[in-house]
């Protein structure tokens, strides 16, 4: 195994995308994601690799889709108000099929909001990153760990697919620090020769890349393969963790940091006797719709805990298809619901349908 | 304990610096009554002095903080009260510097005052598991630009080196040699050697100058799982 080392999230995930072979970092400066850029102006130069701080993040996309264009590994990095003036820009990547890692360490919101902890972007990330018919794989990780081995699993995925990836962190995931292994195993190379525009050498025909299609007939049968491609995803590469499911009645629902206190709070009710658990999606897109359409037999209730006003709620009434109650467990603007008001709304699930 | 009228913790980012100065102004405050600890970070928005202000004025230790760490505003200020720290001679104070030459940039403004009342001392706080200062090469990078961002030279070093939850008695061990080699790099003592208190009778005769330390800033939810204890 290799040593480890103690590192803040955000430097775990720069240095994974390097790790991944990531030699191409544009972005522009946001609290509280700034420790990523910093890392990769130290580290870049050293390794041959590009950082520039772009004058703004609608440039830094558009570098990012330049980049990606010739099938190279490129990163761009924001937080929430950041990301929302980069979604003309991942709108295009997605409709010009190219793979990029696109992180979010989300903040409070909406407008300017705070620079304090936040998921209020789910929606953002999961359903309308930007303009047009298409999916981000979108990936939320809950300890340091998980920023890199999804930094490393995001820049596979998008190349895997041909699309834009989303790492969708938030602040307190950015800025705590745990000892992490940097060992991710080999990068899997991808056939690029049929898209990236890379010099042709006079041998082959040109690749072009592009998202203007002047045929709606050809427009139509380019979303329909993406669609097509979705699908597969759906079906193939959905990820999450099951905590203490096994003869749970309450399913808890919640990822990143509110899957950390989460976890805290199912211990302390176990303790009291409340058979509760938790599935934790790891992929937000696509979103583990089988396991928790199958726990909705078992269960009696969910509790979905997040840091924004009931977002990801949504998506467990649609896979459950509403078939137990789903309760919001939820604080906004910055703060962290506690073990506490976890504990409370487990209490509160365990009283649904009269059954204590 | 031996200690001059001003400490000054700096170091590379997430060297652990900020938890040091709380465990030092605590230990002060043993034998001083006066002590003050002045938070001069401007880069770190998270994990701040500021988690642990309540604690440190129960304890009689005041805290010289931005009033906006820790808030929603991103404005990386430092009340005009740190001056305090220079002009009154009456107290101890320990200062907590921000990461990198970044961070010690807004050290520099103290430091003409603090070299001609010359009773100080300027400790870099090293890890040896942080990716970026794994060596002593590499740590002596980072000495030098924080010395030539704020314009003054340490005068101690203090071995924090730590892998957080996972440190066993071998992760400290381990770092002895890495601390010792800047030691001889630079001159400078090893004033201590941090290490958690659970640690500390298994280690206390084994490394330079060991001193426990409790972990105060924590992750927000291992904190609310203590508030949670203690109702």
């Amino acid at each position: 195994m290799a040593e480890k080392v103690l590192m803040k999230g955000n430097e775990a995930l720069a240095e994974a995308a390097i790790m991944a072979g990531c030699r191409h970092y544009f972005g522009y400066p946001i609290t509280p994601q700034t420790e990523i850029a910093a890392y990769m102006a130290k580290r870049m130069p050293l390794i041959g690799g590009t950082f520039l701080q772009a004058e703004s993040e609608i440039a830094a996309i558009n570098m990012i889709y330049g980049a990606a264009a010739t099938g190279k590994r490129a990163m761009t990095s924001s937080s929430s108000p950041g990301i929302a003036l980069k979604s003309e820009g991942i709108s295009y990547l997605a409709g010009s099929d190219l793979p990029a890692l696109i992180i979010n360490v989300q903040r409070g919101g909406p407008g300017l909001g705070g620079i304090q902890p936040s998921q209020s972007d789910y929606f953002q990330a999961t359903k309308s990153a930007g303009h047009g018919d298409f999916h981000l794989i979108v990936l939320a990780p809950a300890s340091v760990q998980e920023m890199v081995n999804l930094t490393f699993k995001g820049f596979d995925l998008a190349e895997k697919y041909r699309m834009p990836a989303m790492l969708l962190s938030d602040g307190t995931m950015g800025q705590m620090m745990e000892p992490v292994s940097l060992d991710m195993g080999e990068i899997t190379e991808y056939d690029k020769s049929g898209w990236a525009a890379c010099g042709t050498n006079c041998e082959r025909p040109h690749n072009v890349v592009n998202s203007l299609f002047i045929d709606p007939e050809e427009l139509e049968k380019y979303n329909i393969e993406r669609y097509e491609r979705y699908a597969k995803i759906e079906e193939t590469e959905v990820m999450y963790d099951e905590y203490r499911m096994d003869d749970a009645e309450i399913c808890i629902v919640a990822y990143g940091v509110a899957a950390r206190v989460s976890q805290n709070a199912i211990d302390k009710a176990r303790e009291k006797g409340i058979k509760v658990g938790m599935i934790r999606p790891i992929t937000l897109w696509p979103f583990p719709k089988a396991v928790l359409n199958a726990a909705a037999d078992k269960v009696k209730a969910f509790i979905s805990v997040e840091l924004s006003m009931g977002q990801m709620i949504e998506d467990i009434e649609l896979a459950t298809r509403c078939k137990k109650p789903v309760l919001l467990c939820n604080r906004v603007g910055g703060m962290i619901p506690t073990t506490e008001d976890v504990l409370n709304s487990i209490d509160k699930a365990n009283s649904v349908g009269g059954d204590k | 304990m031996e200690s001059k009228r001003i400490t000054v913790f700096a170091g590379h980012y997430g060297s652990g610096k900020t938890n040091i100065a709380v465990n030092y102004a605590l230990k002060l405050r043993e034998k001083f009554d006066k002590v003050n600890i002045a938070d001069l970070d401007i880069v770190n928005p998270y994990f701040r002095s500021k988690d642990s202000e309540k604690y440190l004025e129960e304890k009689g230790i005041h805290l010289i903080s931005s009033e906006y760490a820790n808030s929603n505003v991103d404005v990386p200020a430092i009340p005009a009260e740190a001056y305090a720290i220079i002009d009154d001679l009456s107290l101890r104070a320990v200062i907590d510097v921000g990461g990198d030459d970044r961070g010690a940039l807004a050290l520099g403004r103290y430091v003409p005052a603090i070299l001609e009342q010359n009773d100080y001392e300027f400790l870099l706080v090293v890890n040896k598991y942080r990716p970026l200062t794994p060596n002593c090469a590499a740590t002596l990078e980072v000495m030098r630009e924080i010395e030539t961002a704020c314009g003054m030279k340490f005068t101690g070093i203090v071995n924090n080196s730590n892998l957080g939850d996972e440190t066993d008695e071998e992760t400290v061990l381990a770092s002895v040699d890495y601390a010792n080699e800047i030691s001889s790099a630079t001159g400078l003592p090893i004033r201590m050697t941090t290490v958690k208190e659970e640690l500390y009778d298994k280690l206390k005769d084994k490394v330079n100058n060991c001193t426990p330390i409790k972990l105060y800033v924590k992750q927000s939810w291992a904190k609310q799982e203590e508030d949670l204890w203690q109702k």
